[in-house]
């Protein structure tokens, strides 16, 4: 074991020195800044866009001092249902034909006119290409009934509280699905870089050194923590110094809090990244060490990519049924387990599931990486007798 | 023994390599050299069999105390020379900071000091076979496996190569090294074993090897007739003016006598030990020898 773990840190330190040492690790720091850019930009037009685009009034024609009650009553349901909900309207004094001023409002487009609203306050009339019973013609039925005074409600009497328990399940839930979607997309980023860590060795031959000197147990751990750590130090950089980062800070103090608290949440989301991140990276690493070329590595990169999204939909729904069959299922199934153990640690506030779930987790990347050191030698290697995969052993 | 698949690469390769000698696998390519090395090494295991290295079963756990240097040569481009010798010393088991100053020194030695903090990918080919090969040695590896070391060098890489593997050897290092070219064998090693289709056909010091094969007689003589001829074997061939045969089991003495007492007048005599290639040939075959003067020269 020792030994194992010796020719691990070596190969480790020189893959992790490899990695953040070259030209294309600035890249990868830069990487997360491109769909912020993106974002940003496309952000801007699309805002830009839509403020240029005049929203569609609704024309009143009015006395200013009927305008301003139904005015008065639109902006109450503003306030209750949120502004961009209420019809908007736009008062013009009558003038002439009423006929021919609706037509000629119903025509402009400087503000688009949606319909006319004449006959105030006593025979309204709503003309335009709105249906009877559509939501322009109920919404303003409503805000008329308001301004007319007809629409009358007991006074209600509100007692605030903080929260419920249905609530705070559903709050908690969605903190849950944060956290794993948080953690979804970052080992879904990082750990398919995995699939082509071992080409490298293969197409400079220097496999058969290595292969020579060290278990090749070795060789695979130290290229996965290599890049585990490559992958936080990416992470730390991130943190430190995006914006979008801070910004999501901003919205972290807006989430209800887990049930296990922030601060063993935290920790529990660093330790299920780094499982994640080993157990589908050992996985990766397995898979793509039989691969020979980049070409073959990349024809691999959809189906994996394919495989993490059906786990992380099988992790979600573990999410608001925590203790489900379901939920059990998918903390109990290696690869799914650390997305669904992470929801839970907002839903459960017990923490021996965790111990339980991490050590089953660390197993199994032992596990996968013994067989995967294993299938090496077999296929790549070509190394010894045929015998039963069970009994796989080094030499 | 070792098989992939349907195909048997090793059928029962027996050997013993005694410590401290120089070693030779000969054979051409494809006879099962360097799957034999890489059972030896603990690379792949064999399919039935066993192997000690170094007093180890596991040779893995002798990983620290070998070099191996592989036929197909692998480093990584981007690291540079010096950082390349230190990670296969690191490898082996030297810390990280002694492995680069023993690389420091062991380029400077090998004129490559100003090279030490390049790329590999800037090195020419040369440069780049000696950085691999001092990342092999900077162990001090008591045993050295070495697969088909000069492939690839020139004349003058190749004299210092063979100069490196005797330099090693006085410093007590066990050598194995596998190549189809005899000469090189013939020079450096005191035993060899010759490997034909994955079987052993020859293992044993050099000298046996080649004292499979009568010495041969070159004479030429004044007379080309009379009674000495009675002392030339049947089976002697004539090359110009001179007999080529196979000295008699009795040795020259006789034979000498007969041609002096016969009048035969001796112009020129020579008794010619045969060399590793005319033992290769007669062990091995005339085909297989033909085959390895075939492959890529040296």
């Amino acid at each position: 074991m020792k030994k194992l773990l010796r020719g691990a840190f070596v190969i480790g330190r020189r893959d992790f020195a490899a990695t953040v040492l070259s030209k294309t690790f600035l890249f990868f720091l830069l990487g997360p800044l491109f769909p912020l850019l993106f974002g940003a930009a496309f952000g801007g037009i699309g805002a830009s866009v839509a403020n240029s685009r005049e929203k569609p009034v609704v024309a009143v024609v009015a006395s200013e001092a009927d305008f301003e009650r139904l005015k008065v009553s639109r902006d109450r349901f503003a306030d209750a249902i949120g502004d961009q909900y209420v019809l908007r309207f736009l008062r013009f004094e009558p003038a002439g034909d009423a006929n021919v001023q609706e037509a000629a409002l119903l025509a402009s487009r400087s503000p688009p006119v949606e319909a006319v609203v004449t006959g105030l306050p006593d025979k309204p009339h709503l003309a335009g290409p709105v249906a009877p019973d559509g939501s322009t013609a109920r919404q303003l039925r409503l805000i008329l009934a308001d301004a007319a005074g007809t629409y009358t409600s007991p006074n209600l009497v509100v007692s605030h509280t903080d929260t419920s328990s249905a609530a705070e399940s559903k709050d908690q839930a969605t903190t849950g699905q944060v956290a794993q979607t948080a953690l979804f997309f970052l080992t879904l980023l990082l750990s398919t870089m995995l699939l082509s860590q071992l080409v490298e060795e293969k197409s400079n031959k220097i496999i058969e050194v290595v292969a020579a000197a060290v278990p090749i147990e070795s060789l695979f751990v130290g290229k996965l923590f290599a890049m585990l750590a490559a992958s936080v130090l990416g992470l730390i950089v991130w943190t430190a110094a995006g914006a979008a980062v801070v910004a999501s800070f901003k919205s972290l103090s807006a989430l209800p809090p887990p049930a296990v608290g922030w601060p063993s949440f935290l920790a529990l989301i660093v330790v299920y990244f780094a499982m994640n991140y080993l157990l589908l990276g050992a996985l990766f690493l397995t898979i793509g060490a039989q691969a020979s070329t980049v070409r073959e590595v990349q024809t691999l990169s959809m189906p994996v990519t394919f495989a993490q999204v059906l786990i992380f939909g099988f992790a979600a729904t573990a999410i608001g049924s925590p203790n489900s069959g379901l939920a059990f299922a998918a903390a109990a199934f290696p690869l799914s387990s650390p997305l669904t153990m992470v929801a839970r640690a907002a839903e459960d506030a017990s923490l021996w599931p965790h111990v339980v779930a991490i050590g089953w987790q660390a197993l199994w990347v032992a596990l996968i990486l013994r067989v995967g050191a294993g299938l090496f030698r077999k296929t790549v290697l070509k190394s010894g007798p045929r015998r039963a995969w069970w009994r796989l052993r080094r030499a | 023994m070792k098989d992939f698949g349907a195909t048997r690469a090793v059928d029962g390769v027996s050997l013993t390599v005694p410590t401290g000698s120089i070693y030779g696998l000969l054979g051409p390519n494809g006879a099962g050299k360097t799957t034999t090395l890489r059972m030896l090494l603990g690379i792949i295991d064999p399919s039935s069999g066993s192997r000690r290295v170094l007093g180890r079963e596991r040779p893995l756990e002798a990983a620290q105390e070998i070099g191996y240097l592989p036929e197909e040569r692998g480093l990584y481009p981007a690291m540079h020379a010096r950082e390349a010798i230190a990670f296969m010393g690191a490898l082996r088991g030297l810390t990280l900071r002694e492995a680069r100053r023993r690389a420091d020194v062991l380029l400077k030695d090998h004129g490559l000091g100003e090279w030490a903090r390049k790329p590999i990918r800037s090195l020419s080919k040369g440069m780049a076979q000696t950085v691999q090969l001092l990342g092999t040695i900077i162990h001090h590896p008591r045993l050295l496996v070495l697969d088909e070391p000069f492939s690839g060098l020139d004349a003058i890489n190749q004299g210092k190569l063979e100069q490196l593997i005797r330099n090693e050897a006085a410093n007590g290092a066990t050598i194995i090294f596998s190549t189809h070219v005899i000469a090189h064998a013939e020079r450096l090693c005191e035993r060899v074993a010759i490997i034909a289709k994955g079987k052993v056909a020859f293992d044993g010091r050099v000298d046996e090897a080649r004292a499979r094969l009568r010495p041969i007689v070159r004479l030429q003589t004044r007379e080309r007739d009379g009674p000495w001829r009675s002392a030339i074997p049947a089976t002697s061939r004539t090359e110009g003016n001179t007999f080529v045969f196979e000295l008699p089991e009795s040795g020259p003495e006789p034979l000498l006598r007969a041609l002096i007492d016969g009048g035969a007048g001796i112009e020129a005599l020579a008794i010619e030990r045969p060399g590793l290639h005319d033992a290769f040939v007669a062990i091995a075959g005339e085909k297989t020898a033909a085959a390895m003067a075939e492959e890529k020269p040296q």
